[in-house]
């Protein structure tokens, strides 16, 4: 579609409406900031404190050191999970993405239709049965409780295959396809060779937004990561606080360090996860 | 990337796994292993490589769902695994005289309406100013995404200190205003200013996300339009309403069912406010207990697993009555015809 030229140009109160909104969503990061680095009385004023101080590291060293929370590990299980997850969904979704947008085969139309219908289904309702089934799983107590029940759910998604497919549908000129198929290329080869270089964007731009997704879940670690000594940073910060005394610039010294992951991606890649927002919003 | 070279196809002839040889020119000759071979990889292969969607969707989604409907009509509690077997519809009749599940069900609606109102409407605005023409566009862009990737779970946490009633910082600003100036609101005691303050954390995370999604279709509008409703002598909101939003029709659409979902599953938001968050109260009374929340306690700390399954899927189907409403409203208010 073409693309149609930007009409009138921002006035001084444009600017100024948005530098108001941006500041609206900025300033929840910047008052935990504040509130991390800060003592117990300075939190206590009247006026508030509204500059940083000067007691992060403290901060910090009692969120790791704290008993029965887990912090640490906890990062390092968001880190596993969230990564396995990623490259799980690229793969998979690449795969039937360039299946469904080159490939002819037999029902394929009615087949992509499902999976369109998936993305509307909330696996969230599933939950009580989906913790069943993982006790179910094999292997003493079943997946319950382990990082597997977090991320054999999110190998795949269905938006991934539709955005892939998307992509590749324009990405990747049929000629091409068929010319590799006439020297002699298999389906994988040919997936490697000529889909995979073509569609990187796409992919890193659907890398970061799964990422990004799968470390900020909460409900389900919740659910069965919760009381174990394997929680994911989520589930941790919630542990944190919890209790009779909770220490707000403790949670949210912790909350920063499991927010900052989020934010370097947000500062590398901003541009591609906006691009990749407003393409997925335009097709769908 | 990913390091999964050795795919699951066949075994490419002439070709030892990992040998980097061009195979140029190699034709399947009729008749041969190979033509079986390259029929096998046009015919089949397609159907392997959507397999592991499928099935891993089939299995950790789908079933889930149905599974539920099976659960919700047994009785399974996790702390006595003996008590099993068909209850009927007893979770459901249950579920129809159950006080809690109604005050859950009216506080989420009561939520759902404060923050998908004012999200919708504000992005609206966000997007039309976003699609003006504008230095360091990008930047704002980026910008107003902060919300979106920051955690649920950390900007709860921060609102919670933002509401607090003594050192809250949202207090302070409106005694600056005059506002509760000798008594401070106590956010969390009533169900209207919890629902606020709640509301007020889904809008700050959703709107630039929305904005976005409005921008791009957005961009797609021809500038004539707005020029001939200009020389009409139509202004900025004239041409918001008559223009813009019966245009992106569909992407209204789309956000309207979307933030329905996600509006009635509200877990995070609800769950952290909370002083003490695993007990999944939503506040003493159960002032802003949302039905996900009481989908948690009921499951996992009355360890009520049917009953919590047959709450899920009522959910469900409210939330699938809700979203065709919506749907269909929102598809009359941009103008009805095709």
């Amino acid at each position: 579609m073409g693309r149609a030229p930007q009409h009138m140009p921002g006035t001084v109160w444009t600017y100024l409406f948005l530098s108001v909104v941006i500041a609206f969503s900025a300033f929840p990061l910047y008052w935990m900031f504040v509130i991390a680095t800060n003592t117990d009385e300075a939190l206590a004023q009247i006026p508030p404190q509204v500059l940083p101080g000067g007691q992060l590291v403290t901060n910090l060293r009692e969120v790791f050191s704290m008993q029965d929370v887990f912090f640490l590990q906890s990062l390092g299980n968001s880190v596993i999970v969230s990564s396995v997850v990623t490259a799980s969904v690229l793969f998979f979704c690449a795969l039937a993405g360039f299946a469904f947008a080159k490939l002819r085969f037999k029902g394929r139309n009615a087949l992509m239709v499902m999976v369109v219908l998936t993305m509307t289904v909330p696996n969230q309702l599933g939950v009580v049965a989906l913790y069943i089934l993982m006790g179910r799983m094999p292997g003493e107590g079943g997946w319950n409780g382990t990082l597997l029940a977090v991320i054999v759910p999110g190998l795949v998604t269905a938006f991934g295959v539709f955005y892939m497919r998307q992509f590749i549908l324009d990405a990747v000129p049929d000629e091409l396809v068929e010319a590799a198929r006439m020297d002699g290329a298999s389906t994988m080869r040919i997936f490697w060779s000529v889909v995979v270089p073509a569609v990187r964007p796409a992919m890193a731009v659907l890398g970061l937004l799964t990422f990004v997704a799968t470390w900020n879940e909460f409900q389900w670690p919740l659910i069965t990561l919760g009381g174990t000594d394997y929680p994911t940073s989520m589930v941790a910060l919630s542990d944190l606080a919890s209790g009779n005394y909770v220490l707000y610039r403790r949670v949210l010294a912790g909350a920063l360090v499991a927010t900052l992951p989020l934010l370097v991606m947000l500062f590398i890649g901003g541009r591609q996860i906006v691009r990749g927002i407003m393409e997925g919003a335009v097709k769908s | 990337m990913s390091t999964t070279r050795a795919a699951p196809t066949a075994p490419r002839p002439g070709q030892e796994p990992g040998a980097t040889a061009e195979r140029r020119g190699r034709r399947p000759e009729p008749g041969g292993w190979r033509t079986r071979l390259y029929r096998f990889d046009v015919r089949y292969v397609p159907y392997l490589l959507i397999a592991p969607f499928f099935l891993l969707f089939a299995v950790f989604g789908l079933f889930p769902i149905v599974f539920n409907g099976v659960v919700a009509l047994r009785h399974w509690r996790l702390d006595d695994p003996t008590l099993t077997g068909w209850a009927g519809l007893e979770n459901f009749r249950r579920l129809f005289t159950d006080d809690d599940f109604f005050n859950a069900l009216a506080n989420t609606f009561g939520i759902f309406l404060l923050s998908t109102v004012p999200q919708l409407l504000l992005a609206l605005i966000v997007a039309s100013l976003l699609n003006r023409k504008l230095r360091a566009q990008t930047w704002f862009r980026v910008g107003v995404l902060l919300p979106y990737i920051t955690p649920v779970t950390a900007s709860t946490l921060i609102f919670s200190v933002v509401f607090a009633r003594d050192t809250g910082i949202a207090n302070w600003a409106l005694s600056l205003l005059g506002i509760g100036e000798t008594e401070p609101i106590d956010w969390r005691s009533a169900k209207w200013s919890s629902w606020i303050a709640i509301a007020t954390m889904v809008n700050w995370k959703w709107i630039g996300y929305n904005a976005l999604l409005y921008l791009a279709a957005m961009q797609s509008i021809p500038r004539d339009v707005y020029e001939a409703a200009a020389v009409d002598g139509a202004g900025p909101w004239r041409q918001l309403w008559r223009i813009t939003v019966p245009m992106i029709r569909p992407v209204v659409i789309f956000t309207v069912v979307l933030s329905t979902i996600g509006g009635l599953q509200l877990f995070t938001e609800p769950m952290l406010f909370d002083a003490n968050p695993a007990l999944g109260l939503g506040g003493d009374d159960g002032q802003w207990q949302t039905v996900a929340q009481l989908i948690y306690k009921v499951g996992w700390r009355d360890l009520n697993l049917g009953y919590a399954a047959a709450m899920s899927w009522a959910l469900f189907l409210v939330i699938l009555l809700v979203a065709a409403i919506n749907a269909v409203i929102t598809n009359r208010l941009g103008g009805g015809k095709r």
